[in-house]
């Protein structure tokens, strides 16, 4: 029934994953750029739009990273309850991929004491997110997170009366107040509900999805598309020169809450949306 | 708007009057890299009346914390990072003869008015164009602080390093300007 996983085999996945999601971006990535530098209006916008996809592919051919941010290694990982781990806690062996991954794929560390400032020197710790499910198997998603659009994001806690309108009230002010910093094309994934701390990771996890992918909920996946649609609007475009290529995608996720509250989480995430999965 | 314009580094005042915002650079000479603790440190310094590691009249100075090089590279992949961080300590290099800046994002208003007073320019690269930047940086070498691991001051040779003038020594400024023409709300 139980099925055995040494810790050093996640410890090479995990490793591969750090290396793999930083040299290469995703394909749905690549065409969101084809597709936006068809239906620019700006041409600086479209000269921007081309840099970033002859920067992917010279990273994916030299074994480059895309982006000098490697970002802080964010994994989550859905363990099956009939799986048993051996030869080591699982959290350190998390966090050997990572020290590997991001030593041997030449990548920046970026991780660091917040008062004193003081490097770690491995990129450890990594922001682990457990989940048992069902089964005899892991996944892991490895999702390296950039500094610069990590800090453009927020949580709120709207009044109910608020309702689905104040919530994209919020969305659209975020993204606009963000302007150029984030270094857009953007991401922007969505956490309503759940309590403070959910609707951030709610929001973190919808970063995960393929662009284009909507929610199953047609009515949350029609609110997706209006709240794109608002951003274009913004006119900000690519690293903020002006433009209508300001967000590649939006991905909101929904949860119940407290019947006092209205958690709002908002993640902003750079083009250099990486993340990559292995099961195991 | 798209004609590119060459300029070698030091730069002076009359190569940074001419340039106005959207205008497209290729900087080729020496940039200095600099971002967070690198910054805290030379501003320290100004305040002691103390010497900096590096002279930085006329000079450019990139935002930038690169990746580490591989074997036989002069550099690892080198993309701006967000420059309002350095937005503390910025005017009293602009007033030190720093001509130059690169980064991505907002500056103050400080900052725009010191560029203003002082004769500066704020010059943005792509973000997130690491390996594609990487490119076109044909030397670098640590010249101080190599403690800092990637925020160590770096001296780069560049050549048609390619830039967009965010901010000029009008006080224009690109964002605000660009967002305006294609707002539709």
């Amino acid at each position: 029934m139980t099925r055995e996983i040494p810790a050093q085999e996640i410890i090479k996945v995990v490793k591969d994953l750090c290396i793999d999601a930083n040299y290469n971006l995703g394909n749905d990535v690549l065409l969101a750029f084809d597709r936006a530098i068809e239906n620019e209006k700006s041409e600086t916008a479209r000269d921007v739009l081309r840099e970033l996809k002859e920067n992917a592919r010279i990273a994916r051919e030299e074994k480059a990273p895309i982006c000098q941010d490697c970002g802080l290694a964010v994994v989550f990982m859905e363990i099956g309850q009939d799986v048993h781990i051996t030869g080591s806690d699982l959290k350190v062996a998390i966090n050997e991929g990572v020290r590997q991954g991001y030593e041997q794929g030449y990548l920046r560390k970026s991780a660091c004491n917040p008062i004193t400032r003081k490097n770690t020197g491995d990129n450890t710790p990594a922001i682990i997110h457990l989940e048992i499910v069902p089964g005899d198997k892991i996944r892991i998603i490895v999702a390296p997170k950039g500094g610069g659009s990590e800090n453009m994001s927020r949580v709120t806690m709207l009044t109910p009366a608020a309702g689905m309108e104040g919530v994209k009230d919020f969305v659209v002010n975020r993204v606009k107040e963000s302007g150029s910093n984030p270094c857009p094309p953007t991401i922007i994934g969505i956490g309503v509900g759940g309590t403070f701390e959910r609707s951030a990771i709610l929001a973190k996890k919808a970063l995960l999805r393929t662009l284009g992918e909507r929610n199953s909920d047609p009515e949350l996946a029609k609110i997706e598309k209006e709240i794109l649609t608002r951003i274009k609007k913004l006119g900000i475009g690519p690293m903020g020169y002006g433009g209508t290529t300001t967000s590649l995608d939006v991905f909101l996720e929904m949860e119940p809450c407290h019947i006092a509250s209205l958690p709002v989480a908002v993640n902003i995430q750079c083009h250099a949306a990486r993340h990559k999965e292995a099961v195991i | 708007m798209s004609q590119e314009i060459k300029l070698t580094t030091p730069l002076t005042t009359e190569d940074v009057e001419k340039l106005r915002i959207g205008d497209k650079v290729l900087l080729n000479g020496v940039l200095f890299t600099g971002r967070d603790a690198a910054h805290k440190r030379l501003f320290d310094l100004i305040q002691d009346g103390k010497k900096l590691p590096i002279d930085i009249k006329g000079q450019v100075i990139y935002y930038v914390g690169p990746t580490p090089a591989k074997p036989g590279k002069p550099i690892g992949s080198a993309g701006p990072t967000t420059s309002y961080r350095m937005d503390p300590y910025s005017p009293k290099l602009i007033e030190l003869g720093l001509k130059g800046m690169i980064g991505k994002g907002n500056r103050s208003q400080v900052v725009v008015d010191v560029m203003k007073q002082f004769k500066a320019v704020y010059f943005g690269a792509t973000g997130g164009a690491g390996a594609l930047i990487a490119k076109r940086i044909k030397k670098a070498e640590i010249v101080a602080y190599p403690d800092l691991g990637p925020e160590a001051i770096r001296r780069l040779e560049v050549e048609d390093f390619p830039v967009t003038v965010i901010n000029d020594t009008k006080g224009n400024d690109l964002y605000v300007e660009g967002m305006r023409q294609y707002a539709e709300e």
